[in-house]
């Protein structure tokens, strides 16, 4: 196993980089954070739709929410593989493809994380800045929004290594990125499966479990801060 | 056929998942230091590493391990069903021991004390007191496992395995009516999922623990 690690870890690093396209983990890594950060604002939008006060957009973000929770992930893969070029009229990279898919699967994900950090927040908060005087959308953006948005930092870190996890179904439409690297290398190599798809599940154990534990420090740290401040309030 | 496969592998797959997850749930709360080590390591081990990255190591690289005669008897009989279903039950039974197990947390321990003092032993303390309480407040948790699993069969097409995704594609490759088996193949997993939702609303309503 060394020895594959040894002769192909370029491969697996950054795919053919210097002399073609980028690929292996380096692009697992750009696709995942490509992924969330533009889910991110979309799924501020739609969890501030789940929460406003008008019943249409509520039902329809609400519908969508049921939609996107109730497909595989890899049926808008195949939706954007076959829609956008159908839709544009050129041939659009497999990583874009991709990425567009991540989107909209993560944003709606991301958007129930962030709208449970909504409710939870002590209704207090939100009748307040209303008594003062400010909008529903002032409200949401001074007071409910930052408050939530810290408290729910460790989902979002937890939605990113899944994400990082679902990079890998790229590999369906053959999308340049880890698990297709470890699967170019099995088809060089030919006789030692075992060894490649178990050296593959570990270079992702070992990305994921550092993250994992981020996520439980960084909780820590968000419990520690709410409990110092509602000290401070009372 | 498609779909009937997509069941079939959730079913397979639930099973596997629901049997082992409470195992291992059991085993981690025994308190032996080893055992529960065991448990975290598993938990751990399945819950960060892709689920089709674990499926190809079933498929391409256990398989592989195994003798020529068990081998050929697999690709006869459709080894990457068997693989796949086996892959993602013990994906799944690592979600689904931790549900239980945060389950297990919300039953007060004064109920262990008083089972245990009635004099039933551990097996019986956990048979008849903390595993159907605490599947009771689990229940929406797990729900949710099973719909992810019925997602999660759709990955099978990357092993060749008959399912819903790739008999969609297989379709699809033939007759290039590709919107038309797409909408089709989407809204049957719409329907299933919908079934599983509304199933777990009522079997929630039904086993709602009391005063919640």
């Amino acid at each position: 196993m060394i020895d594959i690690l040894q002769n192909y870890w370029l491969l697996l690093l950054v795919g053919q980089f210097p002399n073609g396209p980028l690929g292996g983990l380096a692009m697992t890594l750009i696709l995942a954070v490509c992924g969330i950060g533009l889910a991110f604002p979309c799924s501020i939008a739609i969890a501030l739709a789940l929460t406003s006060p008008f019943r249409a957009l509520r039902a329809s973000a609400q519908a969508l929410v049921y939609i996107v929770r109730g497909l595989p992930l890899l049926m808008f893969i195949f939706w954007a593989y076959f829609a956008i070029p159908a839709l544009l009229g050129t041939s659009v990279p497999g990583v874009v493809t991709m990425l567009f898919a991540l989107v909209i699967y993560e944003s709606v994900y991301l958007a129930e994380v962030i709208r449970g950090g909504i409710q939870a927040l002590p209704a207090g908060q939100t009748e307040a800045a209303r008594a003062m005087g400010l909008t529903h959308l002032q409200t949401q953006r001074i007071v409910v929004l930052p408050q939530v948005l810290y408290n729910v930092l460790p989902s979002i870190l937890s939605q990113f290594i899944s994400t990082i996890k679902e990079t890998s179904l790229g590999y369906v439409i053959s999308v340049n990125e880890l698990t297709f690297a470890a699967n170019q290398v099995n088809s060089i190599l030919l006789t030692r499966p075992f060894d490649v798809y178990l050296l593959l599940a570990i270079i992702y154990f070992t990305l994921c479990f550092i993250l994992t534990s981020c996520v439980r420090l960084l909780e820590l740290r968000v419990e520690r801060g709410r409990k110092s401040l509602r000290l401070k309030t009372q | 056929m498609g779909i009937v496969s997509t069941l079939e592998l959730t079913l397979l797959a639930g099973c596997i998942a629901f049997v082992i997850g409470a195992v291992l749930a059991v085993v981690r709360a025994s308190g032996s230091k080893l055992a529960s080590g065991f448990v975290v390591v598993y938990v751990a081990y399945h819950r960060n590493i892709p689920l089709l990255v674990q499926i190809l190591f079933w498929y391409f690289g256990i398989t592989a391990l195994l003798p020529a005669v068990i081998q050929s008897w697999l690709n006869q009989h459709g080894g990457g069903f068997l693989c796949g279903a086996i892959a993602i039950g013990l994906c799944m039974a690592a979600y689904v021991s931790e549900d239980l197990r945060s389950g297990m947390r919300a039953i007060p321990t004064g109920q262990y004390e008083a089972a245990r003092a009635m004099g039933l032993s551990f097996m019986q303390t956990m048979r008849y007191i903390v595993i159907p309480q605490a599947l009771r407040h689990a229940i929406a948790s797990l729900v949710n496992e099973m719909l992810l699993l019925l997602k999660n069969t759709s990955l099978l097409m990357a092993i060749g395995v008959a399912e819903l995704t790739y008999a969609t594609r297989q379709i699809e490759s033939q007759t290039f009516r590709t919107f038309e088996i797409f909408a089709f193949a989407t809204l049957c997993y719409l329907a299933i999922s919908f079934c599983i939702m509304f199933c777990g609303r009522a079997l929630e309503r039904h086993f709602r623990v009391a005063g919640r």
